[in-house]
């Protein structure tokens, strides 16, 4: 008797309780900018695409939802040919963005991805591509990777010695 | 054998060895990167410290470098031990210093050395704080891409690229920590084994551009043990796939064959699979809608191999199972070599040599270990690269090896070795029609006609065996030539004689046999070696059918003739007037191939065949070593088949009694066993397509293959079946047995930790060894008693006939290849075509270099540039062999010019 008299107790004192629940989609729950949804591939400072075409995001994913080609430009800047991901697959487990080596591919607060037909899940390069730098700005791969590939001259990089001059004997 | 004690565990290693080889060989992972198995130790790099212990009381021990130390009995040494390890991860860390941070970028990230070994010594986070040097890049050529900044110093290129391999145009340049591995200045490197610094510098400074056009992670590939399509040598090699393209050749050790080292024709030359110029439809010419699909084609086949007398023309380069088909469907009577008659002559003389048993015809391998070699008018350098690799071996080694007998020093101890040696070379005799860059290490040369270098090898052979006729009319250099390498010879143990087809003489051939037999009854372990033009070339003389000329001959009287030509652009073998004339007497013409060409042109029915990557396969080598080349990748096109599937599927709906099975590989070759007994032992090449380790396949992809859920996700997001592979124990999944397979059936070589190609070392029995259970490979004729028969028909000596010149063919490297020249890269190191006459012909018909000069050959007229080359014998006139746009041409022939335009 006494339990049932609690139990009735307490579910009328959370009457008075704030809501748990939000009246989505009226109104949008917030979540913190580390949170793992949609996955974007996004921009350097310059406007130029981040990814480099590594493969190491491809070779990180546990479901194997990733899949890509690289090519170069004529300077020698690598980029995705295509870069595919399979969201009907996908996880959103991060390790793609842990995996990837210029920042370019990351993980965003957006979960809303919903589509009737699963085909519809499928994200091709322009889909996923952001015109943003998204949570590292400032970052551009290629101005620490040593490598000449168009964004800057041999030497000219971060903690970068200028170019030896092999014909020189001075110390 | 001498017992060591690493970290106080006895082990058995063999003597002779250094440390770092008895580490491997044992399994232990010990870090390295100046040392190479074929290049032996100069303790360059500090990485392969140990810890040596005095006695079993020393408990300090000192630090040495392990491939600097000798294997002693009862030896204590540390692999473990502390300081040993923090010295190497020190020697890392200062190497990182400098190394920059673009692995994501480099095309050797995932199978390079430098990312095992950082990983191996456990250096993880960088604590210098300064700035990293950076380098100027060079180029170098089409096929090489040059990324200075990633060098770490330990001299495997410049040891490989001038030691090994002869090259002279990459050298190491300034001084301190400034050194520079390049050239001298930009340009294209000159060795045509160049490639084989991809796989021998352990960091991405030098990397393959044409995997660079579409590159791939080593763990993306889709790999398989394939045989390279090139040459006779039948070099192995891993061939890798990616999204339905063939993405790179890379090395496939064998001991026995081409250890460590390709030419750059076969590691670059794959570019034909995913050409253009490919036929991937069935078509039926002469109809309004020409393509037809798999059953149109083969009901409209039908009708026409019922009631026609059916005619097959074989392929040198197709597969052993291949030509068999079409032999299997024709009828023996009705299979013929699409090769000229002179070429069918001369091949048959060589196998007849080695079937007879009399001599022994030597693996590469045993080529680098001869101590005397003599090749007889072969130009090795352009036709058989692998092999001009092991004969420089051989020559520096023999060299080596009597140096050492006088003050002991161990064959790994390189520079030491180099010190001592100094200038002296083993004994080589090229006796070529024209200069190679073989005569540089060269003890004797001579350039000369074919017949007069068969009179000089018959008056060898009579020097080395009197009863021998003498050779009559022999001039004094003649002479005094032959009595010089003769004595060379005979003082050898282990002399090698090297000829071929190149030169189309069958005298070369009977003189090369005479001198090997001649060696061979002076109790020498003689060898003799012949190059062969196409990669199954040895396949099919064995099969032993009539030549083309033959079947013009045969085809001339018969009336509803259907030919089915497999995979052979006649018109590169024969005449064009004599395919003319055959294509004109035959009613239907089937052609099955892979590329369009001249003869695929003249096709009735075209039926599109697979590559060596689309397909399974077994190819006969120069030294009659079978070998199978396994599927790297299943067509996405249906139509494209291997050639034996369609032959069989013509040959089953020809017979009721077939049941609708497909034919798997290895049934093929029981049944070759059996009707040609020649073959014996051919079915033993690889295992069986129902072979399971535990039940399991051999994936062909890595356990870290990406991308299998999105790949085809852009034309159906419902993954399809993994594709099934009935024809071999290798599976198209990442499950399967990860195990070490059988070594016919290795798709790539990684182990634990060893993602580069150094991961080798775990395959093999000892490190430079052969590999576990033996390499791959049958060799179907073996050395018997038998008593040699000699030949007695020495040829006159050669005369030049005035206004007229023999016409012989010239091979390139790059070029000459049918199929290679569909690499971008080779096509552009390819020769334009010329036409090539000595210097005192080319004074007395005043020409110059350059000049326009006609030739009227086979009825036809070329113009081409005058190339006057000082060292051809006069007589003779070379045309480049196998160029685009040139045709066959009756070698041997003699022509005149008809018309010179001043």
């Amino acid at each position: 008797m006494i339990s049932h008299l609690r139990t009735m107790w307490l579910v009328f004192i959370h009457l008075f309780k704030k809501k748990v629940t939000i009246e989505y989609p009226e109104k949008r729950v917030e979540l913190p900018p580390r949170w793992r949804g949609r996955i974007v591939l996004t921009k350097d400072p310059d406007g130029g695409e981040r990814c480099v075409g590594c493969y190491l995001c491809a070779a990180a994913c546990p479901v194997d939802c990733i899949a890509l080609q690289a090519t170069e430009t004529e300077e020698g800047r690598r980029y995705p040919e295509f870069f595919r991901i399979n969201f009907s697959r996908c996880i959103f487990c991060g390790y793609c963005e842990e995996a990837c080596p210029t920042y370019a591919i990351q993980l965003i607060p957006d979960f809303e991805m919903a589509e009737y037909k699963r085909q519809d899940l499928v994200y091709e390069k322009e889909d996923l591509l952001i015109n943003s730098q998204g949570k590292y700005p400032g970052y551009n791969f290629y101005n620490v990777a040593g490598l000449d590939a168009g964004v800057k001259e041999k030497g000219k990089g971060k903690d970068e010695e200028k170019p030896v001059d092999v014909k020189s004997l001075l110390p | 054998m001498p017992t060591i004690y690493i970290d106080n565990k006895p082990f058995d290693v063999k003597a002779g060895k250094n440390l770092l080889e008895a580490c491997l060989s044992l399994g232990l992972d010990l870090p390295y990167f100046c040392w190479h198995p074929a290049m032996g130790s100069i303790g360059a790099c500090r990485q392969c410290a140990i810890k040596v212990f005095k006695d079993e009381e020393d408990t300090r021990g000192r630090i040495v470098m392990s491939c600097m130390e000798g294997v002693k009995d009862g030896m204590r040494i540390s692999v473990e031990d502390a300081a040993a390890k923090a010295f190497r991860s020190q020697v890392v860390e200062w190497l990182m210093t400098n190394h920059p941070h673009d692995c994501p970028v480099c095309d050797e990230g995932g199978s390079c050395h430098l990312q095992d070994i950082t990983v191996m010594t456990g250096h993880n986070y960088r604590r210098y704080e300064f700035k990293k040097r950076t380098y100027p890049n060079q180029y170098l050529g089409p096929l090489i891409n040059h990324e200075m900044n990633r060098c770490i110093q330990c001299y495997r290129c410049v040891r490989y690229y001038r030691d090994y391999a002869g090259g002279k145009d990459l050298n190491v340049f300034a001084a301190h920590n400034h050194v520079y591995f390049g050239r001298e200045k930009d340009g294209v490197l000159q060795s045509p084994f160049s490639g084989n610094l991809v796989e021998v510098c352990p960091t991405g400074v030098f990397t393959d551009k044409t995997l660079k056009e579409h590159y791939t992670r080593k763990w993306d590939l889709t790999n398989a043990p394939t045989v390279c399509q090139h040459c006779s040598l039948g070099c192995n090699t891993i061939s890798g796939e990616r999204y339905g393209k063939l993405r790179n050749v890379v090395n496939r050790y064998n001991s026995e064959v081409n250890g460590y080292f390709l030419c750059d024709k076969g590691r670059f030359g794959y570019e034909f699979v995913n050409s253009e110029n490919r036929i991937t439809q069935p078509l039926i010419r002469n109809r309004t809608v020409e393509a037809a699909g798999h059953d149109a084609v083969m009901q409209h086949v039908r009708t026409l191999v019922s009631g026609h007398t059916l005619i097959g023309i074989g392929s040198p380069r197709a597969s052993l199972e291949s030509n068999f088909a079409l032999m299997e469907l024709v009828g023996k009577e009705n299979f013929y070599q699409g090769i000229t008659d002179d070429l069918v002559y001369i091949e048959q003389k060589i196998v007849d040599i080695l079937q007879s048993g009399t001599i022994h015809t030597p693996s590469l391998k045993e080529i680098e270990q001869a101590d005397a070699v003599l090749v007889l008018g072969e130009d090795i350098w352009n036709t058989a690269p692998v092999m001009a690799l092991a004969v420089r071996q051989s020559v520096m080694k023999t060299a080596a090896t009597h140096s050492t007998e006088q003050v002991p020093l161990p064959a790994w101890h390189d520079n030491a070795v180099k010190e001592l040696v100094q200038e002296d070379k083993g004994f080589l005799a090229n006796i070529t029609l024209l200069p190679s860059p073989l005569d540089e290490i060269s003890t004797a040369t001579m350039k000369a006609a074919p017949d007069d270098i068969a009179r000089l090898g018959f008056a060898i052979a009579h020097l080395l065996n009197p009863s021998l006729p003498e050779v009559p009319n022999a001039s004094e250099a003649l002479i005094s030539h032959a009595s010089n390498i003769s004595k060379a010879l005979q003082q050898a143990k282990h002399p090698v004689i090297i000829t071929g087809t190149s030169c189309w003489s069958n005298a070369l051939i009977r003189a090369a046999f005479d001198i090997a037999a001649a060696l061979d009854m002076n109790e020498k372990k003689a060898g003799l070696a012949f190059v062969m033009q196409e990669c199954n070339s040895m396949g099919l003389a064995m099969m032993r059918a009539s030549s083309f000329d033959r079947v013009v001959a045969n085809v001339r009287n018969a009336a509803n003739v259907t030919a089915i030509i497999l995979e052979n652009d006649l018109y590169r073998y024969i005449p064009a007037a004599e395919v003319d004339a055959f294509f004109s007497k035959c009613k239907n013409i089937i052609v099955l191939d892979t590329l369009h060409n001249r003869t695929t042109e003249k096709a009735h029915v075209l039926i599109p065949a697979a590559t060596f990557a689309e397909g399974d396969g077994t190819f006969v080598n120069n030294e009659a070593r079978a070998q199978r080349s396994s599927q790297v990748f299943m067509p996405a096109n249906k139509e494209i088949k291997e050639s034996f599937k369609w032959l069989s599927d013509i040959k089953s709906s020809r017979t009721i009694t077939a049941n609708g099975h497909d034919k798997h590989p290895d049934d093929l070759m029981l049944a070759l066993e059996s009707k040609l007994p020649q073959f014996a032992g051919v079915s033993r090449v690889a295992p069986p397509h129902d072979y399971r380790v535990h039940g399991a396949r051999i994936p062909r992809e890595s356990h870290r293959y990406s991308g299998r859920t999105a790949m085809l996700a852009n034309l159906s997001v419902s993954e399809p079946q993994p594709l099934q592979d009935d024809d071999s124990s290798l599976s198209y999944t990442m499950e399967g047995y990860r195990g070490m397979p059988p070594s016919p059936l290795i798709p790539f070589f990684w182990s634990p930790g060893w993602n580069s190609c150094q991961s080798v070392n775990k395959y093999q029995q000892e490190t430079g060894g052969s590999l576990k259970g033996g390499d791959p490979g049958v060799r179907l004729f073996e050395q018997t008693t038998a008593a040699p028969v000699f030949s007695k028909d020495i040829p006159d000596a050669f005369a030049p006939r005035p206004g007229k010149w023999m016409l012989l063919p010239q091979y390139h490297l790059f070029g000459s290849g049918e199929l290679s020249i569909y690499t971008k890269g080779i096509a552009s190191l390819s020769p334009e075509p010329y036409i090539s006459l000595s210097k005192r012909d080319a004074e007395t018909s005043r020409l110059n270099n350059g000049d326009p000069v006609s030739v009227k050959t086979n009825g036809k007229t070329y113009a081409f540039p005058l190339s006057i080359n000082e060292s051809l014998p006069d007589g003779i006139m070379l045309l480049p062999a196998g160029l685009t746009g040139l045709e066959a041409q009756d070698w041997g022939a003699w022509v005149n010019i008809s018309t010179v335009i001043v």
